[in-house]
């Protein structure tokens, strides 16, 4: 990884979390409602977002995403004024118009299918994309995400059947992000699974872990498994090992966990790049509290934009004929 | 004649020759069996998928997602049942993207009572289909209509729920479908797969068997929201479909013998979105009504229709309207006893018709 990369992250990293922390205050005052999404997640969202390939069609990747891939979104080249739009439920939030929530993406251009907050459901999705990419050749590749709550739901095992269907196995790359807890349950409650990616041993699928908390292990791995997904053209069942540092969502407080409980990759991330002298720790709180002012700045911007008005519930229940 | 299921195999074929149709696949679809009902025969895009009802519409939804042309079946209606959020995540994909994703996706299921199904071969689902928005919803009589709403459904960008009625599956047209050869002999000869005792025979028999397409099918459409006047008549309307469209003319022509009673019979044919003209018009006409289905009667989807007839005509109306539906209990029983006393029966039908016709305003 060279200096440039290395510091992109960091930058990304820095965006993402200042959006996120921007939509959290939102969702505390009367700019929002519902907020959850990804801070814990930076160090492998980001690698996800710069590896994948974003574009319209059967030559580029497919995404499905849980919601908290908002850092993915980010390193993809969203601009985070939209996702504030969408927490402001705004009608330019491209994504919705103002009708989902924040972190449920859609965006046809970079083939980002609807994100929907039924657990689970976009891993029965996945396959059907992956099997239109494979009949058409390239290296496109179907990308979809959860949570390792969500693997107890059979869909779990759906997706991993249908994309080793002799004949039809397909390029998906299944991602769980294990943060050890569904909203309050803990991961070894309810699972005696010894690892969640070793159940891609019954369906004859290669499979892995990997820190999700460390930026380098992280875009090591997700290079190895891409380049296998894309050149095989069959799937890969990888799990990250993630941390959760605003708890589960709204619902559960929206409030940092307390320090040292669970570890935040970007300090992880910052500390190895002062260490090998690539910023010092004032330079970063001075991208900080910049990007903190430039978050800002967007909602008042956003603000400024139309609502949706009520008869628009009527648009694009069909398309029209 | 085609049957049912020959007319819905000649609009596939024709769908995936002329219309992309990239997909046909459900449990048992491909060869060697071509459907538990035959429907998808010979198909060349046809394929068995896993016995996994969720993986049938969610794979679906993505190859829609990814800009084929998938036509799914879920074997029998009964077995939807475990697919209702995906259906409802069909239905709003469009909505949710703000029209950025189309979803031209068709799903299959045969419904409806009729062949001795019992408790779990038996069940109708227009009515719950009708609370998922975001499809359309058909539900064809005949064979020409079936392959009809077919091609209109591969031709639709949204999603389309083709149901299709379990009792007339296997019942003969009386009207050629454009292309059809006349004599259905020679129709049976050309698309029928060789059949045999055992799955052994079957599959041998088809090793080598292909099928000859009639030549000359067309993409003869019947427009979605279009119900057909079966039958017209002026004393007064029955609204229904599928296989109550049959016992609804055996009712009325025996009243029009015994009483001289003068039934317009509706085949609404789309039940999402449904004629309200055709319909209105008729009721207008004859000032009463009998709507007529056999699904549970609570939240029926007839109730709907009788909602929207009072509030549009109800001072055209000179009797009570009623809704004459399936009996509310949780399934249709083995016994003909049981099944006659669940589903509406030409008796039933007889009486309703009667006691609207006597009513004095
Ligand atoms: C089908 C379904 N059941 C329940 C819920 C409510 N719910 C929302 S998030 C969640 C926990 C998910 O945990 P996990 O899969 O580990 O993902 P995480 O939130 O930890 O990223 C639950 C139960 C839901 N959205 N969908």
């Amino acid at each position: 990884m060279d200096k440039a990369l290395k510091l992109k992250i960091l930058d990304l990293m820095i965006t993402s979390r200042c959006m996120e922390e921007r939509l959290i205050k939102m969702s505390k005052s009367a700019d929002g409602f519902f907020w959850l999404g990804g801070p814990g997640e930076e160090a492998f969202n980001i690698p996800l977002g710069l590896l994948a390939r974003p574009g319209q069609g059967l030559d580029y990747d497919y995404f499905h995403f849980h919601y908290r891939n908002g850092a993915t979104m980010l390193a993809m080249g969203m601009d985070p004024k939209d996702e504030i739009r969408q927490m402001n439920n705004r009608a330019t939030d491209p994504f919705s118009g103002g009708r989902n929530f924040c972190n449920h993406y859609a965006r046809y251009e970079w083939n980002v299918v609807p994100v929907t907050s039924t657990i689970q459901t976009q891993w029965l999705v996945a396959p059907g994309t992956a099997r239109a990419q494979k009949r058409h050749g390239g290296d496109g590749i179907t990308i979809v995400t959860c949570g390792d709550a969500g693997t107890a739901e059979g869909d779990f095992h759906i997706g991993l059947n249908w994309a080793t269907q002799p004949g039809h196995e397909s390029p998906v790359l299944f991602i769980i992000t294990n943060n050890q807890y569904g909203i309050s349950t803990p991961y070894e409650q309810v699972h005696g699974t010894r690892t969640l990616a070793s159940m891609g041993a019954g369906y004859g699928m290669e499979y892995g872990e990997v820190d999700g908390t460390d930026v380098e292990a992280s875009y090591a791995k997700l290079q190895e498994v891409m380049a296998y997904v894309r050149k095989e053209r069959k799937p890969f069942l990888l799990e990250a090992h993630v941390t959760r540092l605003y708890g589960h969502s709204s619902s559960s407080g929206a409030n940092r966990v307390p320090e040292g409980s669970e570890q935040d990759p970007i300090e992880t991330w910052l500390k190895k790049l002062i260490k090998q002298k690539l910023i010092t720790r004032e330079a970063y709180e001075e991208k900080f509290k910049a990007e903190v002012q430039r978050m800002n700045q967007l909602l008042a911007e956003v603000k400024q934009e139309p609502e949706p008005t009520g008869d628009s519930i009527y648009q694009h229940i069909f398309k029209e004929v | 004649m085609a049957t049912m299921a020959q007319a819905i195999r000649m609009a596939l074929h024709y769908g995936e020759e002329n219309l992309g149709v990239t997909d046909i696949f459900g449990e048992d679809v491909g060869p060697p069996l071509g459907g538990v009902f035959t429907c998808t025969q010979g198909l060349k895009t046809a394929y068995n998928s896993p016995l996994d009802e969720r993986g049938i519409i969610g794979c679906a939804l993505g190859l829609a997602l990814a800009g084929q042309r998938p036509v799914c079946e879920i074997q029998f209606g009964d077995y939807i049942f475990n697919t209702i959020d995906l259906l409802k995540i069909v239905g709003n994909s469009h909505w949710a993207s703000i029209g950025q994703f189309e979803i031209p996706l068709v799903c299959m299921t045969i419904v409806g009572a009729g062949i001795h199904g019992s408790i779990y071969h038996s069940h109708s689902f227009e009515s719950i289909a009708s609370h998922i928005p975001g499809w359309k919803i058909v539900l064809p009589s005949t064979p020409i209509d079936a392959y009809g709403m077919m091609i209109s459904a591969i031709k639709d960008p949204n999603p389309v729920m083709f149901l299709y009625p379990k009792a007339l599956i296997r019942v003969k047209g009386t009207e050629l479908i454009p292309g059809e050869p006349e004599d259905e002999k020679e129709l049976h000869r050309m698309i029928d797969a060789p059949t045999g005792p055992t799955l052994y025979h079957i599959m041998e028999a088809r090793k080598s068997w292909k099928p000859e397409w009639p030549k000359g099918l067309t993409d003869y459409q019947v427009p979605f929201g279009k119900a057909k006047i079966v039958q017209e008549g002026s004393d007064i309307t029955i609204v229904t479909y599928a296989r109550h469209v049959f016992m609804a003319k055996e009712a009325a022509d025996k009243l029009k013998q015994t009483e001289g009673i003068s039934a317009e019979i509706i085949d609404l044919r789309t039940l999402y979105p449904w004629d309200r003209e055709t319909v209105m018009n008729s009721v207008r006409k004859t000032g009463r009504v009998l709507i007529l289905n056999e699904d549970t009667p609570v939240t029926n989807f007839g109730e709907h229709i009788y909602r929207e007839i009072v509030d549009t005509c109800f001072y055209e109306l000179v009797a009570k309207p009623r809704v004459l539906a399936g009996a509310d209990v949780p399934g249709v029983g083995l016994h003909p006893n049981l099944e006659f006393a669940s589903i509406p029966q030409v008796q039933d039908i007889e009486k309703a018709i009667l006691a609207i016709c006597s009513e004095k305003p």
